[in-house]
């Protein structure tokens, strides 16, 4: 019995890292994916899915266009007949001070992790309602929280996902529809190996500046998406977890390193 | 397979409401549970009957106010069972409903004592004995009124503010050691506690439902599930943070 039988699951990023690894463990719960991506990749997770027995369909999809995204319900809706969780993941970091980040930057960055969240949200709904609910999960960062030097673009589209997620959670608290958003620490995939680099040098000086002296692996924040995903958080709504390994819990102090 | 299997879990107060009903479900995914509170008698009914359907269970009877108490606990639990790999501090009493100027100082310090320095001691003497373990995972129970004031409750929000603070603290302090610590905080759960609040204060089941954007309370039920993600290797990389269980209500 998994914890998410019986459900359709649309994930976006689902090509690479968290979004990904979040598709296959969703599947191994019993959900149906929509594996949704940009990249071309999507089909590579499609075919691990199914490798594994369990069901799944690639669907092509830039999640700044407002067709592509109607589409993607589309797909959820043709193929397995409903919608019951859709984990808005997709996300860009685009690096750049504010002294840098051009204005094409800037909006850019805000398309794709917050306008495409925001309209994940406006087509996802919907199609839940249809069916009696759903729950809807939005990856925002840690830097939704907190100023981090070099990425101010980022910053202020993964705080915007959260009220994106506050507002739609308390629009839709009556309807059974809840969303929360997942707020990342330091993870070793896609974007954070680029800025390291994917060596071992590079994953200790990731895990160097870490509270937990080490970074975390995809499944980790697939498993509390999971969670959220399941009826077990069934009055859990409106909310931004953090799940960074204490990094945002306060100033780590050298003096219970050991 | 359950999702604590081969796991010891202590649970204080675990003798009504929250932790009765998150102890017995800590049980029914396969950890060996100690019921914990003050009450012999409900705590001997309740170890007795998740025995009776399966489980592994004992009471020991503890007030976390009290050191010795809460020394004796651990102590119980690793002689017995041999380790400790979750601790949930959820122990707690509300107090009386008066405002900072009326709030007595009997009602200050026993509210504190339950909730907050009952927490710093389940830790103080827990930590050492998951250490021994190998690890671990903790839940400290603060509550909605631990991030936004509560009128009427001063020393109760006092209390379930400084376990937010004493959880990322801890948390930071153990980070590199394999225990997380993380804190829920709750909303309105119907338990005993909470049905007696209502009861005396007219009209505020009506206020708090209005006041929740999912228009109901919670159930001990959908708190025990939280508690079993946050015991849970599921929640491998979440510390330090507070976990909010509330129908919307912080949303707002
Ligand atoms: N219900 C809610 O809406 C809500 C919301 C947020 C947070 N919480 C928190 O959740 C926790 C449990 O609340 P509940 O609603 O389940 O209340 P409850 O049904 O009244 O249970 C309280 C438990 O705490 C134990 N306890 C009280 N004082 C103690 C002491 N000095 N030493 C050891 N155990 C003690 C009681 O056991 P004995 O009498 O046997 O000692 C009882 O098992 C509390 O910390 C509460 O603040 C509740
Ligand atoms: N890696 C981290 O440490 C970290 C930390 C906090 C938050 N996050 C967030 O987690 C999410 C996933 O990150 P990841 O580390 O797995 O990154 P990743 O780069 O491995 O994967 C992101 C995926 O999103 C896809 N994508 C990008 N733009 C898209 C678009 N316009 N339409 C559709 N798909 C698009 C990419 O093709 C890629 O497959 C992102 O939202 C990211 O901002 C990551």
């Amino acid at each position: 019995m998994g914890m998410l039988d019986n459900k359709v699951a649309v994930i976006t990023g689902a090509g690479s890292g968290m979004g990904k690894v979040a598709s296959i463990r969703f599947a191994r719960e019993g959900a149906k994916i929509v594996v949704a991506d940009v990249s071309g990749a999507e089909e590579e997770t499609v075919g691990e899915i199914r490798d594994l027995g369990g069901d799944a369909v690639a669907a092509h999809v830039d999640v700044t266009q407002e067709a592509d995204i109607k589409s993607m319900i589309d797909v959820a809706l043709s193929n397995f007949g409903r919608l019951d969780v859709l984990y808005n993941n997709a996300g860009i970091l685009g690096e750049a001070s504010i002294a840098e980040c051009s204005a094409e930057l800037f909006d850019q960055v805000v398309a794709v992790n917050l306008k495409g969240v925001f309209l994940g949200v406006k087509y996802g709904i919907p199609a839940m309602l249809e069916t009696g609910g759903g729950s809807i999960i939005n990856t925002s960062s840690i830097a939704g929280f907190q100023g981090i030097p070099g990425t101010v673009a980022y910053c202020a589209a993964k705080a915007g996902v959260i009220l994106v997620t506050k507002t739609a959670a308390l629009e839709y608290a009556t309807q059974n529809i809840r969303v929360n958003a997942i707020c990342p620490g330091a993870v070793w995939t896609g974007m954070t190996i680029r800025i390291y680099g994917d060596t071992e040098m590079g994953q200790k000086e990731a895990s160097a500046a870490q509270p937990t002296g080490r970074v975390a692996k995809p499944e980790e924040i697939a498993s509390v998406a999971l969670f959220l995903a399941s009826d077990a958080s069934s009055y859990v709504t409106g909310t931004a977890i953090p799940v960074d390994g204490a990094w945002t819990a306060g100033i780590a102090l050298p003096v219970y390193d050991e | 397979m359950g999702k604590l299997d081969g796991k010891v879990a202590l649970v204080t107060g675990a003798t009504s409401g929250i932790g009765e009903v998150t102890a017995r479900l800590f049980a029914a995914e396969g950890a060996t549970v100690v019921v914990s509170g003050r009450n012999v008698e409900r705590g001997s009914t309740i170890a007795d009957d998740i025995a009776r359907q399966g489980g592994t269970a004992m009471f020991v009877k503890a007030d976390v106010c009290k050191t010795e108490d809460v020394q004796a606990m651990v102590r119980a639990t690793v002689d017995t069972y041999g380790g400790l790999h979750v601790l949930f501090n959820n122990a707690g009493i509300s107090g009386d409903t008066a405002p900072t100027t009326e709030c007595t100082e009997e009602n200050w310090d026993a509210v504190v004592d339950t909730s907050l320095k009952g927490t710093f001691l389940g830790m103080k003497y827990g930590i050492p004995a998951m250490l021994k373990t190998g690890g671990g995972s903790i839940i400290n129970n603060s509550s909605n009124s631990g991030v936004v004031g509560f009128p009427g409750l001063p020393a109760y929000s006092a209390a379930k503010g400084g376990i937010v603070i004493l959880t990322k603290t801890t948390a930071l302090e153990c980070a590199k050691q394999g225990i997380r610590v993380n804190v829920i905080c709750a909303g309105t759960v119907v338990t005993p506690m909470v049905r007696q609040f209502m009861a005396s204060n007219e009209g505020m089941q009506q206020y708090l439902e209005s006041r929740t954007p999912m228009g109901r309370l919670g159930t001990p039920e959908e708190f025990a599930q939280l508690a079993l993600f946050l015991a849970s290797d599921d929640s491998a990389w979440c510390t330090g943070a507070s976990h909010i269980l509330d129908g919307g209500m912080l949303a707002v």
